[in-house]
């Protein structure tokens, strides 16, 4: 793995997320109340909402558009919903959050 | 047909013409006087009233229009001034009425001892609903309150007014508190809990004098010279009958009017019931054998055979998180045994009295469920030997493994008692439920029980259950959530009646299941929080929808839509201007809306603080038309311009806007303002509508035009812009205030019952209407902040912008 640092912890809000860029689209790291962080793509499963807008609650994130609820360590669809959204390997080092910048290459590749 | 009167509109009497209706209903006509100006409520609920965890209405048994449905004269606020027996007549204040039977449910007053001042102002009993909103409107933070008395009554008062803010300090002659009930080990630990509330407690304490100043209660004084100063004094030292009428009528009074086990007096036409009587030299206050009483006083009007028995009555505090349960006798004595469990750390104490192997007295402290059981052996007098060992654990460990609770119900016998209050046994609500109710409502309907204190609706629900199996639909008022078990009322209830002033400690106090919240309760519980507490609570847009935290209407596509506000639906050029050059800068689709607005579409959310900075310089702020909050305020052009207008709609709708913009509200609020009734501005399908006549203004609310389409309902009609701004102002306060998360105003106006409530609220009572409008200002002191000036800044221009760009990075 190649991690690449994104920015401080304190960047992102508590129960919040902040957008990373990539070529394969936009990145949610989301960031937990128990202070943990967790990388998912930024497009719900069902209609492509940007799920780094929504209402983080446990490590569950609800989607903005149609109240989607997706588990921020599987990226998988809650409840009666059914779908899967990537999740990316994210860490964090001395308050720095780290994304695995090869992962997201080689599928960016792929 | 037979004349009946009856003295006092009280729970017992009111009790007595329910049978007595549905056993011969339009056999008599009926009389009924009330010195109270009302029908009866259900005494026993005043604390919860004060404490703020109920309202009034609910506690409302028989209002005027019960008695009315059932052909009744209501003399209420009618002193009886005399009865002349030998005429058989009662003699009101207004006049005479005749009678061939006579009941005399006068009740009980507070006793209230006789010390210097206590004639001074601000000194009070707690009895009725007059003492209680006096306790209430005196409950400012930083008040003092004396109580004295440190029985049943008492402490509730206390609490209550504790709830409310004030500090309290309870004044006891005995050594301990509730002495008739508790014995000195429970009573220390009660006295530690109102302690840990932050009550002052002085057991042992004797009142001397009331000290007062310019007429008005100071401090009290005791026997040691220790002044305790206070605005308001309560006296709860305990009641006594009010026999003076029947005394007055020479009919046999003792402490009370002395009645047969028929409830006749000494007269046979008069019966008489309540606390106001005595029977077999014993006085009652507690409310299961009054609607014993209640029971034989109508089949003794009907003819009927009915004997009274008084029967063990048990107590529970109504203090909410002080569980505290006390049945029989519990003095000690010989021949008598003790059995004790105490878990100091938890705060559990539980005492059993044994005499010749039956339990006789029962006192639990911080656990109680079993005190019904408890309750059940010691009526019954059943024999314990058997299960001497384990009798303290309760029901659960008799005969081996613990029982689930579902089981122990099903186990219980067809005559177990299971609403103490009403006396009404299992065997009557299977009954019930096989004639066809199956809900707690109708089982309250059809039988009465937990249709007083409430404390058994859980025990009800569980017989429901048992009794229906898979046919049992949970209890109509849904929890909020997955993450609670108590519904947005409960919720609402006891974050003012707790004084819960953050996320976590709701979570905390209300038995959250989940560690913090979900995406439906969260942002009831912010909005519950803003609107409660204004000053306390700080905003938490992480508990916020996208479009209330990022301050725009989210799109199907990610992108957001910008609103400027439009006072009024008036622009000016400078300002369209202004739109047009931001639109072409953030390349937006721009559309006319029905709220005589102008949006811009398409925007992205990195854009946002830069397209606000350039629309705040026009001199714009947010429209909110993203919020559940204050919309727009939707207008026509009035006597401006219109030949039909008939007063200046533009003008009060500006007025409107003005004043209540950046408030938020349980769900979206619009509002509109005509010029005359052609409604040009389509004032009545609004959540409030202003139409202008000739006269003034008709201001209806509750309309509707989304998924249902509603019809504003009347409010009221003024004469004035100045009250129409006050209406308005104080019923969307009250809607703040009390309506559920998400529910527009006509779903809360059909809640709450209707416009009558509401009108008396925002109409009626004047000084009402200025607290709400007083309480709405305190939060706009907060709230009416432009969010896009605050938002338009360096900070959120980064903050808002992606953290990182990988796309470059990957490229290398």
């Amino acid at each position: 793995m190649s991690w690449v640092d994104i920015g401080a912890l304190d960047d992102i809000p508590a129960q919040g997320a902040r957008v990373v860029r990539t070529k394969l689209g936009c990145v949610a790291v989301f960031r937990t109340a128990d202070d943990q962080v967790f990388a998912l793509a930024d497009r719900c499963a069902h209609k492509g909402g940007p799920l780094s807008e929504g209402i983080v609650h446990g490590h569950k994130v609800t989607c903005p558009l149609h109240n989607w609820v997706f588990s921020l360590e599987t990226g998988e669809a809650q409840g009666a919903d059914s779908g899967q959204v990537p999740t990316f390997p994210a860490k964090i080092e001395n308050g720095r959050v780290l994304l695995d910048a090869a992962r997201l290459q080689q599928e960016s590749a792929a | 047909m037979q004349k009946l009167v009856v003295i006092g509109a009280g729970m017992a009497s009111g009790r007595m013409l329910e049978h007595l209706f549905e056993a011969a209903p339009g056999a008599w006509d009926v009389t009924l006087f009330n010195a109270e100006p009302r029908g009866n409520y259900n005494r026993i609920m005043l604390s919860p009233v004060l404490s703020g965890e109920r309202s009034y209405e609910e506690i409302v048994t028989h209002d005027a229009a019960w008695y009315e449905s059932h052909g009744v004269t209501c003399r209420f606020g009618e002193r009886v001034v005399g009865i002349d027996r030998a005429r058989k007549e009662v003699i009101g204040e207004n006049g005479t009425v005749a009678y061939d039977k006579l009941v005399i449910a006068t009740g009980s007053e507070p006793f209230m001892i006789p010390l210097p001042g206590r004639d001074l102002d601000g000194v009070i009993a707690y009895r009725d609903l007059e003492d209680t909103n006096r306790m209430i409107e005196a409950a400012a933070p930083g008040a003092r309150a004396v109580v004295i008395g440190g029985g049943l009554l008492g402490l509730e008062a206390a609490a209550g007014m504790r709830l409310r803010g004030m500090e309290v300090t309870v004044v006891h002659l005995m050594g301990h508190l509730m002495e008739r009930q508790l014995d000195p080990a429970a009573g220390y630990l009660l006295r530690r809990a109102l302690v840990d509330r932050g009550i002052e407690v002085l057991c042992s304490a004797n009142s001397k004098e009331i000290l007062g100043e310019n007429g008005k209660v100071r401090a009290l004084m005791l026997d040691d010279g220790t002044e305790l100063p206070c605005d308001l004094l309560v006296m709860a030292v305990g009641i006594r009958p009010a026999a003076t009428l029947g005394r007055e009528a020479g009919l046999a009074v003792g402490r009370g009017i002395q009645v047969d086990a028929q409830m006749r007096s000494s007269d046979p036409d008069v019966l008489s019931l309540g606390e106001c009587v005595e029977f077999e030299g014993q006085l009652f206050g507690l409310v299961a054998p009054l609607y014993d009483q209640a029971k034989v006083a109508a089949a003794t009007l009907l003819g009927e055979e009915a004997v009274f028995t008084p029967r063990e009555v048990s107590t529970k505090l109504k203090v909410t998180g002080c569980d505290l349960f006390s049945a029989g006798d519990f003095a000690e004595g010989p021949g008598r045994e003790d059995i004790v469990f105490r878990d100091p750390a938890r705060g559990v104490y539980k005492r059993l009295v044994l005499e010749e192997n039956r339990v006789i007295g029962a006192v639990l402290y911080g656990d109680v469920a079993d005190g019904n059981w408890f309750y059940g052996l010691i009526k019954d007098g059943t024999d314990v030997s058997d299960m001497r060992e384990t009798l303290i654990f309760g029901p659960a460990f008799q005969g081996g493994a613990p029982a689930d609770p579902m089981a122990a119900v099903a186990a219980l016998p067809a005559d177990a008692e299971i609403c103490g209050c009403n006396g009404v046994c299992k065997g009557a609500i299977v009954a019930a439920i096989q004639n066809g109710a199956s809900t707690l409502d109708a089982i309250k309907a059809t039988t009465k029980a937990s249709a007083s204190c409430g404390n058994c609706a859980g025990l009800v629900e569980q017989v429901l259950a048992v009794t229906l199996g898979d046919d049992f639909v949970a209890p109509s008022a849904r929890p909020m959530c997955a993450c609670t078990d108590h519904p947005h009322e409960d919720v609402r209830r006891l974050i003012k009646a707790k004084e819960i002033k953050s996320m976590p400690q709701a979570m905390q106090e209300l038995g959250w299941k989940t560690p913090n919240g979900c995406h439906s309760c969260r942002p009831a519980l912010n909005y519950y929080l803003i609107a409660d507490w204004p000053l306390d609570y700080k905003d938490d847009p992480q508990s916020r929808f996208v479009n209330e935290r990022n301050h725009a209407n989210i799109q199907k596509d990610g992108t957001y839509s910008v609103m400027p506000r439009m006072w009024g639906g008036m622009t000016t050029p400078d300002e369209l201007l202004a739109i047009a050059a931001a639109a072409k800068k953030y390349n937006a689709t721009v559309k006319v809306t029905g709220g005589q607005r102008i949006d811009l579409l398409g925007i992205k959310k990195e854009d946002l603080p830069y397209i606000w900075a350039d629309l705040n310089a026009a001199g714009m702020v947010s429209g909110h038309g993203y919020t559940k909050g204050l919309r727009t305020v939707k207008t026509c052009v009035g006597t401006d311009w219109c030949r039909f207008g008939t007063q200046d709609s533009t003008g009060l709708g500006i007025k409107l806007e003005k004043r209540l913009w950046g408030s938020w509200t349980p769900h979206k609020f619009k509002l509109a303002v005509t010029g005359c009734p052609r409604n040009c501005a389509e004032a009545t399908c609004k959540d409030l509508g202003v139409v202008c006549v000739d006269s003034g203004y008709e201001i209806g609310v509750g309309g509707a035009a989304g998924m249902e389409l509603k019809e504003t309902e009347p409010l009221a009609k003024v004469a004035t812009e100045q009250e129409v701004i006050d209406i308005t102002v104080a019923f969307l306060q009250l809607y703040r205030e009390s309506a559920n998360y998400l529910d527009r105003p006509y779903k809360w106006i059909a809640k709450t019952g209707g416009l009558d409530w509401i009108r008396a609220q925002v109409v009626d009572d004047l000084e009402n209407r200025a607290a709400l409008i007083a309480r709405f200002d305190i939060s706009q002191s907060i709230y009416q902040k432009d969010p896009w000036a605050e938002r338009a800044t360096p900070e959120y221009q980064r903050a808002w912008a992606p953290l990182a760009d990988l796309t470059q990075e990957a490229a290398e």
